[in-house]
């Protein structure tokens, strides 16, 4: 093992590790905001919009990011909208993400019991209301598993960003192998950077998991 | 006579499969009155509740104060508002403090002053000895406590009539009464109110009316002590029998 | 019509190549898939049994494969094995092993949960009526499990089906390396081809995992029903 390569070259990767965890952050963001929107419009069950969002989260859910990806990267600009590698990215991601959110939220709206939707319009609360007050922070709360779990899915799907020319980790470890063949060193450091990028998010996601299951409103007075 | 506050016309309520479970119901509540509804499960007493506050989609017509009130969806959370429900089940909303629970709808729907609110329910959670829970979530409260706190969110929006789906069905025995308590002190303060359970002394108690409902029809409507002491038919013999220990044939 | 650019699709064999190409990758799960079962139901009996170094070391087999992307599993033997074996091993290989890997790692914990969710007196019920253990496992346990198994396991071929796209990062000729063969030969005759292969593609996958998911769905249902 060359180390005098690994400390030469670990800036590269801490350039990397940042672009990953930009773009993962905005297509996180995203795809929770996405999510919600999705659920809204099926909760309020508005026409054409309803089944549409339905078909879109069959696409996004049934087919993989690189394909998805591909298409944006290169299968667009041909009809006039050209984006950037990073704007590719994050819109990919959000595609992604957007559904998984979407689903997770689902689930958990799903799990609040339908009489307290009765209870908030028994008190004259709109529908509209009775999404956002009622219904949604229970649903967020009891996602939060979810939600950790997709984050973690979505940062371990930017992997695959060196497809559209992003210097993403992945990129650079390859760029170096075939410019010095420091096979080790390159891996070394790739599979280092995940680590530290996602180690720390599953160890804080696990610990929210157990904190969710055996905790709820009251018990701890905060959430 | 005092003014009719909520009244149905030929009500009736089909399931998508099978028969109806509402058969033309006739039905008014004059202000200031208390009806109670007994009947066998599954005789639709809780259905039609449900259909009073605009929960269930149901042929007739249901009038407040003389308007039909369930022709039109746009402003249905119009008329909800003024006609309060508790459930069996409670259903305050978890990720809410008692208090919170209580002045959501008067800020959100009625668009009070927050303030005249935050007195009112204070005002309220003390009368039914809750004052001190305020800041609790509803996990942190027992059953009895829970039923209580859902009065007081359905009282605090001044509803024209008040609608109690088998409040105490769900409650331990001991909880009963405080419970029970608190709706026999609103019905000495003149509060309209139609009450579906399954307490046949607290029925008596309370009711200036009773009415005996089976299979989906209006059978008997009389006065309370008329209808246990002296009910007319067979089916409402039969239901009160049910009650009676001592009719077991063992 | 003329220049949209729809007919690269149907000029010469370039359709057919492409569901060759798709065939490659789709090939590649298939074959991850059998050996994921085969090695997840023995992995998963393992989790769910009592000896605890063995647990532990699934676990962090398990917690291993799940924290890192696929892709650099992918890497790590594409390109590592080649120096450290000696051996060139080629992309399809390659792919096989970290699949499997994965594959075995997501069944194991699939397994596992489902064997630990049969309550427990349902072999007590089992060994009271004088079932011997294997009895016990091959008409009680086992069809239980997978009853309960088999959305799940329908669910991770999907998954494992969108995941083998991965492969042409690491040189597989499949459906993309075929499209963008495609796309460069036609590149002055029709410049749009980019925008309908990676289009056709992208339906291509939805063709084939969106009916996959559907039968989990159903199959999910009918457990539960």
């Amino acid at each position: 093992m060359d180390y005098s390569f690994i400390v030469k070259y670990a800036p590269l990767y801490l350039e990397a590790a940042m672009l990953t965890i930009r773009i993962a952050a905005c297509g996180i963001v995203g795809a929770f905001v996405v999510g919600i929107v999705c659920c809204l419009i099926r909760e309020l069950r508005l026409p054409i919009l309803s089944p549409l969002i339905q078909v879109y989260i069959e696409l996004s859910r049934n087919t993989p990011l690189l394909i998805q990806l591909f298409f944006l990267y290169f299968g667009l600009p041909k009809v006039g909208i050209v984006l950037s590698s990073e704007a590719c990215g994050i819109v990919g991601l959000i595609f992604l993400g957007g559904s998984y959110m979407a689903e997770g939220f689902r689930t958990g709206i799903d799990n609040v019991p339908g009489i307290q939707r009765e209870a908030a319009y028994s008190l004259g609360l709109t529908k509209p209301q009775t999404f956002w007050r009622i219904i949604l922070p229970q649903a967020v709360a009891t996602s939060v598993p979810v939600f950790c779990a997709n984050s973690i899915f979505l940062i371990k799907e930017t992997s695959v960003f060196s497809a559209v020319a992003l210097a993403d980790l992945m990129y650079v470890t390859k760029d170096l192998i075939g410019l010095y063949y420091k096979t080790d060193e390159a891996l070394t450091m790739l599979v280092i950077s995940y680590l530290l990028i996602l180690l720390p998010i599953s160890l804080v996601s696990s610990w929210i998991e157990r904190r969710v299951r055996y905790a709820g409103y009251g018990n701890t007075g905060t959430l | 006579m005092e003014q009719v506050i909520l009244e149905t016309a030929g009500l009736t309520k089909s399931f998508e499969q099978g028969a109806a479970v509402l058969k033309k119901i006739d039905f008014s509540i004059h202000q200031g009155e208390v009806v109670v509804i007994v009947g066998p499960s599954g005789c639709g007493k809780s259905t039609f509740l449900r259909c009073l506050n605009l929960l269930e989609e149901a042929e007739g017509d249901i009038l407040l104060e003389g308007k039909i009130i369930n022709k039109e969806k746009k402003n249905i959370h119009r008329y909800r508002e003024q006609i309060g429900m508790v459930f069996q089940s409670y259903e305050l909303f978890p990720h809410k403090t008692v208090l919170d629970n209580v002045t959501l709808a008067p800020l959100l729907v009625q668009k009070r002053e927050k303030e005249e609110v935050r007195q009112e329910a204070e005002k309220l959670l003390s009368r039914v000895g809750l004052a001190e829970k305020a800041k609790s979530y509803p996990r942190q409260l027992s059953g009895g406590q829970k039923q209580r706190v859902a009065i007081v969110r359905a009282l605090i929006m001044h509803p024209k009539v008040l609608l109690l789906d088998e409040i105490t069905a769900a409650l331990d025995p001991e909880m009963v009464r405080e419970v029970l308590q608190v709706v026999l002190e609103l019905a000495r303060e003149g509060m309209t109110m139609v009450i579906v359970t399954h307490e046949m002394e607290f029925a008596r108690a309370v009711a200036d009316r009773v009415i005996f409902l089976d299979q989906g029809e209006i059978v008997e409507e009389e006065k309370p002590e008329e209808f246990f002491s002296y009910p007319k038919t067979d089916r409402a013999k039969k239901f009160l029998n049910t009650f009676h220990y001592e009719a077991l044939e063992i | 019509m003329q220049d949209m650019g729809i007919q690269v699709l149907f000029e010469g064999i370039n359709f057919s190549r492409l569901l060759a190409g798709l065939w490659v990758s789709l090939r590649l799960a298939l074959i991850s898939m059998v050996f994921s079962v085969a090695l997840g139901i023995f992995m998963g009996m393992v989790m769910a049994s009592r000896n605890k170094i063995l647990t532990v070391l699934c676990r962090i087999y398990l917690e291993t494969v799940r924290i890192m992307p696929q892709l650099v599993l992918l890497f790590l033997v594409y390109f590592g094995a080649a120096r450290h074996l000696g051996i060139d091993i080629s992309g399809e290989l390659a792919a096989v092993i970290v699949f499997t890997f994965w594959g075995t790692a997501e069944m194991g914990d699939l397994v596992r949960n489902a064997l630990i969710s049969i309550p427990r007196h349902q072999y007590e019920s089992g060994y009271s009526l004088g079932l011997t253990k294997a009895q016990v496992y091959r008409y009680i346990i086992l069809p239980q499990t997978l009853r309960g198994l088999l959305p799940s396991g329908v669910n991770l071929l999907t998954r494992m089906i969108k995941t083998t796209s991965l492969v042409v990062l690491i040189g597989v000729v499949e459906v993309v390396k075929v499209g963008k063969q495609i796309i460069d030969a036609s590149r002055y005759e029709n410049p749009k081809a980019a925008l309908w292969i990676y289009g056709t593609v992208f339906i291509l996958y939805f063709a084939i995992c969106f009916p996959i998911s559907r039968l989990s769905i159903a199959l999910e249902k009918r457990v539960k029903g």
